[in-house]
């Protein structure tokens, strides 16, 4: 990049890209061209800056200017003003919330200050389509130390020291997962990248497949070296096409330049790459489950051990490691293992990157050092809840985690202290909640993402989670009963206990975490038949008050059952066992006389 | 209409004819067609020399690998709860109208295909669907409308 004087950096991730970067982008080339500074500014589209809620995102290098929902028309005013004149476009900067202050700097927004990037580090900083550009951000510097300096030994050293865990969701060292691949004999070992990302919640693997693909085929490479694999197989879902397509763009620049391909750099080493897609079952990305796909079956998980370490793909050893762990693998190789494990708690080294979701103000990706707290990640980063609402809830590790409450906001965040909550990092969604949503709804709404993603091939997960959603359906629609709140967890705890894979062992997480934290909400539900958040429709009463009805009729038109009686000019009233709930009358009557409790 | 053959005989030559390429070709067809008939499972099965009970077996156990007829366009709208709290429910509605079919079917010119999807991976960006292989986050009620109508001009 250094060969212009001024980047123009304009995110084009797919959230981005929908909000019309392109258009943008190609507004600042051809403002640039118009005044003859094509040769000395250059417009980089870059992968996603994680600032979503916020984009298109354009940041003004080397100053560091950060502009935010930039307009193709803002092209001209931004070239003009502050390409030309050096002034900054204070409309398009960001407002801080706190302050109502300008900022203008991109690591002086709150959302980036208690930030720490490493696995996301290129994410809006380079065009992922040009490995260049990866390569000038030291993109291969840790495949070409490796294979001209080091031992496989050496290498699973440096990782096993520093203490990353694998960020797919189960914690496991990755080190150790590298040295039981390499010890195992084989005349084949294959080494997995598991982006079949689809908890619900989480949408890092795909930003980092997007933004910065090359430090996952590098971080593959890696692995293949330390432990013995010269095929590496990257398992992508086919919903992401656009992740899809800048890997593919990059496995062939990486073939071109000799990073891929045989003997690479001169070392004897032989590694490729190749693409298997996902097809729409969440299961697959259970590695046992994922394997059986590659291999051209259904993909239902299988007892562990054996572990894919040992017997994996096509019976092979096999290295399955998520998007996220690998782009943290080459800056741990290029900065040491002593600088990434004095980042973090003690047991969980290095940063996590969660994506937040729900009704918090900002949305998108956000990496901090394991340790910050979620009090942190939401109100600082996060800048707090929509509308000004109330905080409830949050839900972390998606459907297999539980729901996190006020009291859980100053716990440091890492693999350990999750679980001890009763909650777990999963693969790091956030899900925020206010005070209108409805535990019981939350944890239904849970429940039948896990009853259709089960695999169906061991009973208490298939049968087991249909009946927990059943009840709390019934729950929610007034049907409930207090004893059912015994059976929720009775079920649950069997559930638990006797499903084969992480699937089943885990779903029903948000079950009894809201009935542990939300034990009155469910009450309210089952012994008052209310529901205090007014979700659940058929808990809804609608009356009319008398005070402020004016007789209009506009409700008796509009009730598609006939529920309200009134004459004209006259007060109206619904007939409770008649009216089935549909709200229309609230929404048509003019003077606020519809109640609803 | 795809010459489904032809598919899977190319498929074959860049992915063998092992086990392992099975759901790679039978994504090549899907990709082409949008769903799988018996005949097409009992012709894989053939190239394969599997039997067909298997290619089914296999096939049946994928959400977007479909064994019914299916429109030219699959419409999949995220139900999955950030979706739902950011109003999932009103686009479907909108879809619904627009089309005049219900989830799970398909126009009367098989143009359209409406289903719903579980979590897309745009939590933040919600709602959202997938018509084919493109992405639309950030749905309104209106925008959903805009989409499918210019679709339904190709
Ligand atoms: C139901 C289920 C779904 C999973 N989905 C994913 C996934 O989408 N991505 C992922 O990397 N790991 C997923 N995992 C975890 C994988 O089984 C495996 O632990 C992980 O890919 C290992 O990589 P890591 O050690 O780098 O985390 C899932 C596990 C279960 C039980
Ligand atoms: S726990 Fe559920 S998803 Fe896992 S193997 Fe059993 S049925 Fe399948
Ligand atoms: S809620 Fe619906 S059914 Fe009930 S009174 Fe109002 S319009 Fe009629
Ligand atoms: S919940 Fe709809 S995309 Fe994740």
């Amino acid at each position: 990049m250094s060969k212009y004087k001024m980047n123009i950096l304009v995110c084009g991730g797919t959230g981005c890209k929908s909000s019309a970067s392109d258009l943008l982008a190609a507004a600042l080339r051809t403002e640039l061209a118009e005044r003859g500074l094509s040769g000395e500014v250059q417009v980089v589209v870059t992968g996603c800056f994680g600032f979503c809620e916020q984009g298109p995102v354009v940041n003004v290098l080397p100053d560091n200017t950060f502009y935010i929902k930039v307009k193709p028309e803002d092209a001209v005013t931004i070239v003009s003003e502050h390409i030309i004149k050096g002034r900054k476009v204070q409309n398009l900067l960001y407002t801080d919330p706190a302050t109502q202050t300008k900022v203008d700097g991109s690591g002086a927004i709150d959302f980036n200050k208690k930030q720490l990037r490493i696995a996301l580090r290129n994410c809006g900083f380079i065009d992922p389509e040009k490995i260049e550009e990866a390569i000038a951000r030291d993109g291969y510097a840790a495949l070409a130390r490796v294979l001209t300096e080091s031992s496989p030994e050496e290498v699973i050293g440096i990782i096993k020291k520093s203490g990353l865990r694998g960020r797919g969701g189960g914690g496991f060292s990755t080190g150790l997962k590298w040295e039981i691949t390499s010890t195992v004999e084989a005349d084949q070992k294959y080494v997995v990248c598991n982006a079949d990302e689809g908890d619900p919640g989480a949408f890092m693997d795909r930003s980092i497949l997007e933004g910065d693909p090359h430090t996952v085929i590098e971080a593959m490479a890696i692995n293949g070296y330390c432990t013995g694999a010269d095929k590496g197989l990257v398992y992508i879902r086919a919903e992401y096409p656009l992740a899809i397509e800048r890997l593919k763009t990059a496995i062939n620049q990486a073939r071109e330049y000799g990073l891929l391909g045989k003997d690479i750099l001169g070392s004897g080493f032989n590694f490729d790459i190749e693409l298997r897609y996902g097809a729409g079952a969440f299961v697959c990305g259970e590695e046992t489950a994922l394997i059986h796909s590659m291999e051209g079956n259904r993909g239902e998980p299988t007892f562990k051990p054996p572990f894919p370490s040992e017997e994996g793909y096509l019976g092979k050893p096999t290295n399955v490691n998520n998007v996220e762990t690998y782009a943290n693998i080459p800056p741990i190789i290029l900065k040491g293992a002593d600088w990434f494990s004095s980042i973090g708690t003690e047991k969980s080294k290095g940063t996590k990157v969660f994506a937040l979701a729900g009704k918090v103000n900002n949305v998108g990706l956000v990496e901090v050092p394991m340790g910050t707290t979620l009090r942190e990640v939401i109100f600082e980063i996060g800048g707090g809840i929509k509308d000004g609402k109330k905080f409830k809830s949050v839900q972390t590790g998606g459907p297999s985690g539980g729901c996190l409450t006020e009291k859980h906001l100053d716990i440091p965040i890492d693999y350990d202290n999750l679980i001890a909550s009763g909650s777990m990092m999963g693969s790091g969604g956030m899900i925020v909640m206010d005070e209108d949503d409805c535990m019981v709804s939350v944890a239904k709404y849970y429940l039948d993402f896990t009853v259709e993603e089960s695999c169906g091939k061991c009973s208490p997960c298939r049968i087991g989670n249909k009946r927990l959603h059943e009840i709390l359906d019934e729950i929610t629609k007034g049907n409930g009963k207090p004893d059912d709140l015994d059976r929720l967890r009775n079920l649950s705890e069997v559930i638990k206990d006797t499903s084969l894979c992480g699937l089943g062992q885990s779903s029903p997480n948000p079950v009894l975490s809201t009935l542990e934290h939300f034990h009155d909400e469910y009450m309210a539900h089952v012994v008052d038949f209310k529901c205090p958040a007014g979700q659940c429709r058929d808990l809804m009463i609608y009356t009319i008050d008398a005070a402020n009805c004016v007789g209009c009729t506009a409700c008796a038109r509009v009730c598609p059952v006939g529920a309200i009686a009134g004459e004209r000019k006259e007060v109206h009233s619904i007939d409770q066992t008649i009216c089935i709930k549909c709200g229309a009358c609230l929404e048509k009557c003019k003077f606020n006389a519809v109640l609803v409790s | 209409m795809a010459d489904v053959q032809q598919i899977i005989n190319d498929a074959t030559k860049v992915y063998g004819k092992e086990r392992k390429a099975l759901m790679p070709i039978l994504q090549a067809v899907v990709k082409e067609k949008n769903y799988l008939d018996d005949q097409d499972m009992i012709s894989i099965a053939k190239a394969l020399d599997l039997s067909a009970a298997e290619v089914f077996g296999t096939a049946s156990f994928y959400t977007f690998l479909d064994t019914v007829p299916r429109g030219k366009f699959v419409i999949r709208v995220c139900k999955t709860i950030s979706c739902h709290m950011a109003g999932k429910d009103a686009i479907i509605q909108a879809i619904e109208q627009l089309l005049k079919i219900k989830i799970g079917e398909t126009t009367v010119d098989k143009q359209f295909t409406l289903l719903t999807a579980n979590c897309l991976g745009w939590c933040h960006k919600g709602p959202v669907m997938l018509i084919n292989d493109e992405v639309f986050p950030e749905l309104t009620s209106q925008k959903a409308v805009e989409i499918i109508t210019k679709y339904r001009g190709e």
